[in-house]
This record gives structure tokens, sequence and C-alpha cells, in this order.
């Protein structure tokens, strides 16, 4: 029809929803995803065959998860579906593409991206154990295949996911020994009123915490963790609660800290980015209907701050209306503005999240020198103050050129977080003071011999 | 208030051979004022690919790089690390009888170099780099040359300088660069005026500007040598590598990741640069016809880089031809690195001396123009800043 070439990178709940309006619109999208079926991590589909319901995968979410399943179905034929696609750079109105150990280039004239979040990870001693997860690994183990990290697991850390993932676990039948929260109660009251304004989503996390409590299962607030201990597999897990410390034996340890965007392709592509002091990281700009400082390009979901589920499906939408009405598409102006108003709301209850679960701000001052940060590079925090100490280093880019810190296979997708935590803190400044890593390509390793004309090519 | 600070010498650019020449000024007991608008060793001079090679040089380079190799050689010394520099030995390849041909040549030209060139047949080949692909026929090797950290190497010198008392301010763009007669004078914004009697220009790809200034103008261009590197893999790679009549090189560091180089990237705009898809398929390609065992290993990361590019290929080394106490060193077209201790050491004896023992005729700044335009002085643009 037109000249417009939609292209969706994520399809998760904001690359779905994206799709979805663009479709209904009379557009074919091309929508490339990494995972081999829709849904994103929060709503990821088993592999083919596998039979559990959604119920059990789900929970309380399997409503909303198989209403986004049913939508990308729904219009599975007039979508261009890339599934098993990796996007690896970009460059002047193309994408890199890596799928099945092949290369290809994926024009587009306009892009919304759609790309999530991982774990926010924040390391402690014996945290490369074999046996220790982070939580969204436990979770994606879980609801993937139907496997646990272990029989007998402690979660830890703090945010939302903490709570979920352990009742998960429960009800799948794994012994869930603890839930170590390094928030405390104090800052969970002070969130309250932030809190309900989205009163189910509140009432959701009552009742995770309340069917932990009443079967059985230890929740501890305000804690630290001091080590997981074990030889070839965890063993147990040490952590202290501002009185005494105290072990558990466990062979398994799920932890995390919420999670981070996923910001490296809005960074190849030339995104402005601001420091977000809530989020204490540096995000993507855009305005309120997705609208990222380069034209063409769009932001969704959680890869551009994280909102969560239910607001990455209404951004997905908005962007996409955005993308055609700045196409000169008419749209439902006023279906754009309710998707804003619940997306402000949703950045209120935000607040009261960041408060409830607050990021350890004490976490770079007790982590010792001897604790690795990047274990792709086995660089410790130690290396990182020594090397700020000796010459000076006071932002990321130039740890990391002295160091190697996010210089391995993660490309600081896993330590980089960390890692500014600790330079910050030997600066004796904040996390917004120490810059972040430039993104470059490949965002994930590319195999030489994707990069091979393949059999019957020209070179 | 505006900062104002006076200094024997005044250096424009923080890379290898500003923080390198203020480094051996400040040994010579001359204060040093080193200005660098980003931080020191940040651009080419951090990013190359860290090739410390002798080997393939034009001969009217061969005497500065044997300078420059003893230098290398006593880097804890100077700079207080080794910087992963390793004399691993630098084997050039031949693809063909002809570039075979064209090893032996230089082999014979640059007898007298001291660089031991030693020529390999494919039998010596196969037995010595069992790893090497089926495209070599043979190959020129010098055993002393190697590789080195560039990330840490460049900013080891300016630290180095700095604890030998050179003032080295990072972040700190010339906004204007003049001589008022008597001094040298240049301004950073407000906020700091920078006298002194000499002045280096050592910015890179951005020092055609500041010679232009001065009258010197040289045909200078920017290039972005495209980069790769590989995760770690066991160790295999026993050289550096390159190859006769140019395209890929490899070396592996000792933490196990091969670092290749070849092609071209792309500037992003004046300051930034990065590898390009195009050139990737094109070097993986090349890269695997030479190193087959990279087949099954993936690219971690790309990058590239901004550097001065000059069309005979040599650099401008040397004292400016229109005012007397400018002294240049930059366009180095893509071979700084090995130099850079070197040039460091010319540029401090041309500062104290007038002259330097290294020859250095080849690198005149005036053999682009006949006639040296009229020194004009004035505001550099915000581009070089």
């Amino acid at each position: 029809m037109t000249a417009l070439q939609p292209v969706i990178v994520g399809a998760g709940p904001a690359g779905v929803r994206a799709a979805q309006t663009l479709v209904a619109h009379g557009l074919r999208p091309v929508v490339v995803d990494e995972a081999p079926r829709w849904g994103g991590q929060i709503y990821r589909q088993p592999p083919a065959g596998f039979s559990r319901p959604g119920r059990t995968l789900y929970g309380f979410e399997a409503g909303r998860a198989e209403a986004l399943h049913a939508a990308m179905a729904d219009i599975l034929d007039r979508v261009d579906y890339r599934p098993d696609t990796l996007v690896w750079s970009a460059e002047a109105g193309r994408l890199d593409l890596l799928s099945r150990g092949r290369t290809d280039t994926l024009p587009y004239g306009q892009l919304i991206v759609a790309t999530g979040a991982t774990d926010r990870v924040l390391p402690f001693p014996g945290w490369t154990l074999p046996g220790v997860y982070s939580l969204g690994a436990a979770q994606v183990a879980l609801k993937y295949q139907g496997c646990a990290i272990g029989s007998r697991v402690v979660f830890a850390g703090t945010g939302p996911l903490l709570y979920l993932v352990a009742y998960q676990y429960a009800k799948a039948g794994a012994q869930v020994l603890a839930v170590l929260d390094t928030a405390s109660f104090k800052d969970q009251a002070a969130a309250l009123p932030y809190l309900l304004r989205q009163p189910a989503v509140f009432a959701k996390g009552l009742y995770y915490l309340g069917w932990l409590h009443t079967h059985g299962v230890p929740v501890h607030q305000g804690v630290r963790l001091l080590r997981a201990t074990g030889d070839a597999q965890v063993s147990g897990l040490y952590w202290h609660d501002g009185r005494s410390e105290y072990r558990l034996p466990c062979d398994a340890v799920g932890f995390g800290y919420a999670l981070r965007s996923e910001t490296q392709l809005a960074d190849l592509l030339g995104c402005r980015f601001r420091y977000n002091t809530l989020q204490r990281a540096a995000l993507p700009e855009c305005d309120a209907a997705g609208r990222s400082s380069v034209p063409g390009v769009y932001l969704a979901g959680d890869g551009a701050g994280i909102m969560g589920a239910d607001a990455a499906e209404w951004a997905g939408e908005r962007a996409a209306l955005a993308l055609l009405a700045d196409a000169g598409q008419a749209v439902n102006t006023a279906r754009a503005a309710t998707l804003e108003k619940q997306l402000a709301r949703t950045a209120a209850f935000r607040i009261g999240l960041e408060r409830a679960f607050p990021f350890p701000c004490d976490w770079a001052a007790h982590a010792p020198d001897e604790l690795v940060i990047c274990r792709c590079e086995e660089v410790t925090a130690g290396e990182l103050r020594q090397c700020s100490q000796d010459t000076g280093a006071r932002e990321m880019n130039r740890l990391k050129a002295l160091t190697r810190v996010g210089m391995g296979r993660c490309q600081g997708r896993s330590c980089g977080a960390a890692a500014a935590e600790i330079l910050a803190h030997a600066c004796a400044t904040g996390p917004d003071a120490v810059g972040r890593l430039r993104g470059q390509a490949p965002i994930k390793p590319l195999p030489f011999a994707a990069m091979l004309p393949q059999d019957g090519e020209t070179a | 208030m505006k900062e104002r600070i006076s200094a024997d010498v005044a250096i424009i650019g923080g890379g290898i051979m500003g923080a390198s020449a203020a480094l051996f000024l400040r040994r010579m007991g001359l204060s040093v004022a080193l200005l660098e608008r980003d931080l020191c060793g940040s651009r080419s001079s951090g990013v190359n690919y860290g090739g410390v090679r002798r080997q393939g040089r034009p001969a009217t380079q061969l005497p500065l790089a044997q300078r420059a190799h003893g230098l290398w050689a006593r880097l804890p010394e100077l700079i207080g690390t080794e910087g992963e520099y390793l004399r691993s030995g630098h084997l050039k390849i031949a693809r063909s009888e002809a570039d075979l041909a064209s090893l032996e040549a230089y082999r014979q030209r640059t007898r007298g170099f001291g660089m031991d060139l030693e020529m390999l047949s494919l039998r010596a080949l196969r037995e010595r780099c069992p790893w090497l692909g089926k495209a070599a026929v043979g190959g020129s090797l010098c055993p002393e040359d190697g590789q080195a950290n560039p990330r840490l190497v460049s900013p080891a010198f300016a630290l180095a300088a700095r604890r030998l008392g050179a003032d080295v301010r990072e972040q700190t763009g010339i906004d204007e660069a003049i001589h008022d007669g008597s001094v040298f004078v240049l301004r950073s914004g407000h906020a700091l005026e920078v006298r002194a009697r000499s002045l280096l220009n050592c910015a890179g790809a951005w020092a055609g500007t500041i010679a232009a200034q001065f009258g010197d103008t040289v045909p200078m261009e920017s290039g972005h040598p495209e980069m790769a590197v590989t995760e770690p893999l066991p160790m295999f790679m026993n050289f550096s590598l390159g190859v006769e009549g140019g395209g890929a090189y490899a070396r592996q560091v000792a933490r196990g990741n091969c670092v290749i180089g070849g092609g071209q990237g792309y500037a992003l705009d004046n300051q930034r640069a990065r590898a390009q898809r195009s050139g990737l398929a094109t070097l993986s390609q090349q890269v695997l016809g030479l190193l087959p065992a990279l087949r099954h290993a993936h690219i971690i990361r790309t990058w590239s880089g901004t550097e001065g590019y000059l069309p005979d290929r040599q650099p401008v080394l040397g004292p400016s031809a229109t005012t007397p106490g400018l002294f240049h060193a930059f366009g180095f077209s893509g071979g700084g690195f090995q130099l850079g201790p070197g040039v460091g050491a010319v540029l401090a004896d041309l500062v104290r001396d007038g002259q330097t023992a290294t020859p250095i005729a080849a690198f005149s700044v005036s053999r682009f123009s006949s006639s040296p335009r009229v020194a004009t002085t004035g505001s550099v643009p915000s581009a070089v800043a």
C-alpha cells in the first residue's frame, strides 16, 4: 500500500500490541524476535508440544498471557514474523540480523524497538557457583520447560519478581526454604500510598506474600547477602539481618535486584540517552507516545525503562499509533490519550515499587575486594577500585579499557550496572556521574561462520 | 575566572605522540602543559590494533621505528607497566609467489636496520604455524616485532608524564591557538589560557586544522580501520600476523582473544567511527582463510577509530614551515602506535636542541607545498576543539 515499511523488534507484550495496531491500520509489519515463539520473557511460551496449562505457567497473568498469545496468533498471516532472529546491529536504515546461523539485513522505514529487559545483577561472593541463578533465569526454566533450578531453593535480592518467582516455585512443588529481601518493611510501608494507585496489582503482591506465609515459607526483610558456599555446587547461603549472621543449607539460589532495560539497539541506532534516577540507569529518551530522539525510531516496553508488562502492552499500542500518525495516517486520538493516561498512572505506581523494593545503595560499600564483578573477564571489585585509585579513572569506558570489565561475551549487559556502582562508590559520587558503556556491535556474539556467503551465493 | 598557566612546552593532544613527548620533555626537565580534548589515549592511540611492528615500513621510517623499538623494551621503566607488550614476532605472509618475491626484496632492501628478517618457506610455515590456513605460500618473520595493548599503553604514557610533573589537562579542548609574537597562546573556552615558548601539534586526525591555522597546509584525510575481537580461545597463534599487499591482520592476546583488523569502518560524525557490516563480512572471509580455527569462534565486539592519512602514507613529523617553536607530529596513516615512543623522543630533541639525530627529513610538512603560506592566526573551528 504505502511506502511504510515498519519493523518491530521484539514480540513481547509491547511488540505484539504494536504489531496488532499496525495490522489493524492495514499495514504488514515485520516482527523480528529472538525467541522461537512470541510472548516475550514474561509470557514466554513453552516449546511446541509442551502442554502445561496457562494457569500453571502464568498464574494470575494467565488471562493476559493467553490474550497476548491469541492476539499474535490472530494476525500471523498479516505480519512478516521472523522468530529465532537476533538483531545484532543496525546501520543506515537497515537492521543486521542473525537467524539460524546466517546473517542478513532488513531495511526499515520506521522502527519500533521493544527489546525488553533482563535481570539486574548485583553480585555477591559465591554468585558464580553452579546452582546460583538470576531470578529471571529461574523463572524462565520453570515457565519454558517446567524445570526447577533445584529442589531446596532460596530466593534473594529484591523486587516484585522475588515474591512472584518464590510463589511460582513453591506452587510447582519445589521446597522454597526462604525469601530474603534486601528491602525492609519500613521501605514497603512508605511506598504504600503509591502502590495503592494500582490496587489490583498491589493486591496480587499481597496475595503472593500471604500465600508464602500460610505455606510456611519464611520471608526475611532488610537482609544483606553475605556469600554462597559450596564446592562443585552451591550448598549454603549466608546472610545477615542487621543483628546476626545466618546460614541456610540449600541446593539452589535465585537472586536479582529488579530488572534492567535492554538498550543496546537503541544505542546503536543513535538514540539520545538520559540518566533516570528512579531506575538508576541511563535510558533512551522518548516522549509520552514513544518517539525517540531519532526520527522514525520508536521505543516501547521495558527496553525504554522498566514499567512492567501491562504498561508495555499500552506503550506498544501507543508507539504504533504515533508511528501511524507521523506517517500521516488517521488514528484514534482519544485512544492514544487514554493509553498515555494509563502509562502515566503506571509511572506513578513505579515510584511506589522503587520505594518498596529500593536499590540496595550500600551494595558497593559492602562488596569485598575479591568479589568477581565481571565473570566473563574475571574482574574483581578490588581491581576496579585499584584502577580508579591508581589512574584516576572516573568514567565507565575508561574503566573498561583499563580493566577489561564488560569486555567479555556479555559486553557489560550483566556486569555493567554493578561495575558502575563500584566505580561511583570508589569515586565518592553517584552512578549518574560515571557515564555508561558505549554500545558496540554485535549486541550478542556473532559466529564467524554466519558471516560467510552460503552455498549457492556469490561472495 | 580564567586560569592562566605558563610552561616551556604546550602540547595539543594526549595520544601516544603527545603523551610520550610530554614524558621525555619532563625527563629533560622542561615544564609541560598537555591539553587533551577527551581522555588521554582514548582515540586512535587507545583503540588501534596494537601491532608493534617495524616490518613492512618504508626504509625512511626504519631509523625512527628502530629508536622506538629500543624504547618499547624499556616500557616498565618509562611508564610503570608492560602494557601487555610482547615480542611475539611478526609474521607477514605471502599468498602468491609474486608476494613472496616482494617480501624477499623488502628483506634485501632493509638489511642493516636491525630487523633480522627471516624468510619462511611453505614447509617451514607449515611446521611453525600449523594453525595457518592454506592461503599462505610463504612468509617473512621479524622475530623481535610484536604486539601490545593500546588501551593500557597509551593512557599510561600520559599518566607517567603526569607523575613526572607534566600538567595534563583532560577534557580540555582548544578553541584558539596563536603565536602572539613572543609565545604561543592557547585558549580553552573562558576557563584556561596556556602560554608556552614551544607548541607540539599532536592532535591526530584533527591536527590538520591546527597546522592550517599556522599556514602549514596538509592534504590529510580520515580513515577508520575496522576492528573485531573474538571471545578468549585456547592459545594457538605464536606470531602477530600480517599479509603482504594488505588485507587482514590478526593477533592473539594473552587472555586468548583474537584481535582482527582490516578494511574500513565508517564515520558516525567528526568524532566517532564504527565498524560496518559489509567490511565485517569481507574481513571474516579473509581472516578465516588465514585462521581456519576461528570458523567456530564468535565476534564479541567490533570497533573503529579515526586516524589521519596523508597521500604518501608517511607522517608529518618535524618543525613547522612557518612558525618557529611549533612542531607537528600527525598523519601516521594507520602506523603510528609502534612509532609513538620514538616520536615523543624526537619531539623532545627538537624542542630542546632544535634538531634530532633521528632522520626525519622524509616527514617534512613542507613536502606538500612548494611555497608555504604565511601564518594566519585565529580561532580553531569547534570541530577540532
